[in-house]
């Protein structure tokens, strides 16, 4: 227990002090949602679906979720490199505890991440259905932050260095942001790309988001809860497997 | 004096290349022990194998009477290490450091603030104990190692060449020190290193390996009377030859061919 704590105490303080990463992250959704959200509210609106910011927020809420996430997670080969990953691989506790721990941390930081994102879509011209509903909507995103935070640490745990880096983001966290139906909505779409956004765990998360923050859900909440908190378990599962695989 | 470690007919191969062929040892409690040898001829693997960071293909060890394969846990907290390169976190202070290292180790709290203390004052760190380790020097970093190490008491102490890159001075004040703590509390040292100097003064007993075999073991007046030289450099060079050896592929380095495999970049 005290493994996962301190694991957890470890990512936090990296977090609170490296300022220039928290304002850097927030620098995309903000774009995300002034650009998009402005720009094609209009249409957005002559299409008959209502206000495009209130469908828009909580896909880029889930954005700066899944971004955050997984970098945490890739941040495994960082102490790879600069060698204190040997430190808690020699240290006599379970590496379950260890992975845990670090992944409980990522977790928490994106899920900080995401209400930050929330905040700014609310100042931006956001409004929630419900103020009630934003608490088990934090839930929803803590679940989404740890999904996405296993598939980090699993990926990095295969990887040596930083140079499989660009390959992840545009063959992996970009097609999973974009095809989550974070942009759009999920109703009326070409065969194919509607099989992908199922395939997608993000389109559950996003859809929970916004079924609870926007009104305004496609699948229902008891599904995405059910397939996000599945797909969590097996992605800490294998995470878990990859990480105490790792030889030194 | 008892064997606190020992080692059988230890094997370990990477595909076809047997990094360690069939070696045998002993280090009694309370040792200084020097394991010497070319670059590429096994220390470093031996090393993982003894800390549980690698496994052996065959062979036994026995880390104070514990199996580094199966009881891992407990052959951990028998030993402390200074690994070849630095192993702290550079975003943590130096105390943060030292407190998840006691933390893991499970050194109770009022006992762990103690002796984080002790030894931080020790290493002459104590008041850049709030510092992040990222402005360290190399030879403060390499003397907040060492103080990590011995957070949790250990029965053995491993160093992977700790002297590498230290100027004279942090190297007597580090070799002192552990000197001090071989004789006050018996702490067994096993260290690697390349310089003969070093290890001659240093070390109660030496073992040569090379090729991944113990081609020498015994003190430094044993091993020069045994290859009729006058230091343990000309010893050295006697026993393992003067070709230069280039490094074999490390575990990490099977690895790094795999992961390009995996991203299809670079060369295979």
């Amino acid at each position: 227990m005290n493994t996962v704590y301190i694991m957890w105490l470890r990512e936090l303080k990296k977090y609170s002090r490296s300022k220039s990463r928290i304002v850097g992250s927030l620098g995309q959704p903000l774009l995300f949602l002034l650009a998009l959200g402005y720009g094609l509210g209009s249409v957005f609106q002559k299409a008959g679906q209502g206000n495009y910011i209130n469908f828009l927020a909580p896909g880029i809420i889930g954005m700066g979720i899944i971004f955050t996430a997984i970098f945490s997670g890739i941040a495994l080969i960082w102490d790879r490199q600069f060698g204190f990953l040997k430190e808690t691989m020699v240290a006599p506790v379970s590496r379950f505890n260890i992975m845990l721990g670090r992944t409980l941390g990522g977790a928490t930081i994106a899920t900080i991440q995401g209400i930050v994102v929330c905040l700014l879509a609310i100042i931006v011209g956001f409004r929630p259905y419900s103020w009630i509903l934003i608490l088990p909507a934090i839930v929803v995103m803590f679940l989404v932050a740890l999904l996405f935070t296993a598939l980090g640490t699993g990926i990095a745990s295969q990887l040596e260095d930083m140079q499989g880096f660009q390959l992840i983001m545009n063959f992996l966290v970009m097609p999973l942001f974009f095809l989550s139906g974070s942009l759009f909505p999920l109703t009326g779409l070409p065969t194919v790309l509607a099989i992908v956004t199922k395939i997608d765990p993000l389109s559950y998360g996003i859809d929970a988001l916004r079924t609870l923050l926007s009104n305004a859900g496609h699948y229902n909440l008891g599904t995405d809860i059910t397939v996000l908190v599945l797909i969590t378990l097996v992605f800490l599962g294998l995470g878990s497997y990859l990480f105490s695989k790792i030889q030194i | 004096m008892e064997n606190i470690i020992e080692v059988k007919n230890l094997i370990k191969k990477f595909g076809d290349f047997t990094a360690v062929s069939d070696i045998s040892f002993n280090v009694k409690q309370g040792e200084i022990f020097a394991f010497l040898g070319p670059n590429g001829a096994g220390k470093s693997t031996t090393i993982k194998m003894l800390t549980t960071l690698l496994h052996p293909s065959s062979g036994s060890i026995e880390l104070n009477g514990h199996n580094p394969v199966n009881e891992s846990a407990a052959a951990r907290r028998s030993f402390g290490i200074v690994f070849q390169d630095p192993s702290l976190d550079d975003e943590l202070t130096a105390w943060e450091n030292m407190e998840f290292h006691g933390v893991l180790y499970g050194v109770e709290k009022s006992l762990r603030k103690k002796r984080i203390e002790e030894l931080m004052k020790f290493v002459d760190i104590w008041d850049r104990k709030d510092s992040l380790v990222r402005e360290f020097s190399g030879g403060m970093k390499r003397r907040l190692e060492i103080a990590r190490g011995l957070l949790h008491h250990p029965k053995v102490m491993f160093l992977d060449e700790p002297t590498l890159g230290l100027d004279p001075q942090t190297r007597n004040h580090m070799w002192q020190y552990l000197q001090d703590l071989n004789k006050s509390e018996g702490i067994t040292v096993f260290f690697t290193t390349h310089y003969m100097e070093e290890a001659s003064r240093i070390a109660q007993r030496i073992a040569i390996i090379d090729h991944g075999k113990i081609i020498a073991t015994g003190t430094t007046e044993e091993l020069q009377a045994q290859t009729q030289t006058t230091s343990l450099e000309d010893a050295f060079l006697k026993l393992t030859g003067s070709q230069i050896r280039e490094e074999e592929a490390s575990a990490g380095d099977h690895m790094r061919t795999m992961g390009r495999m995996f991203r299809g970049t670079g060369k295979r």
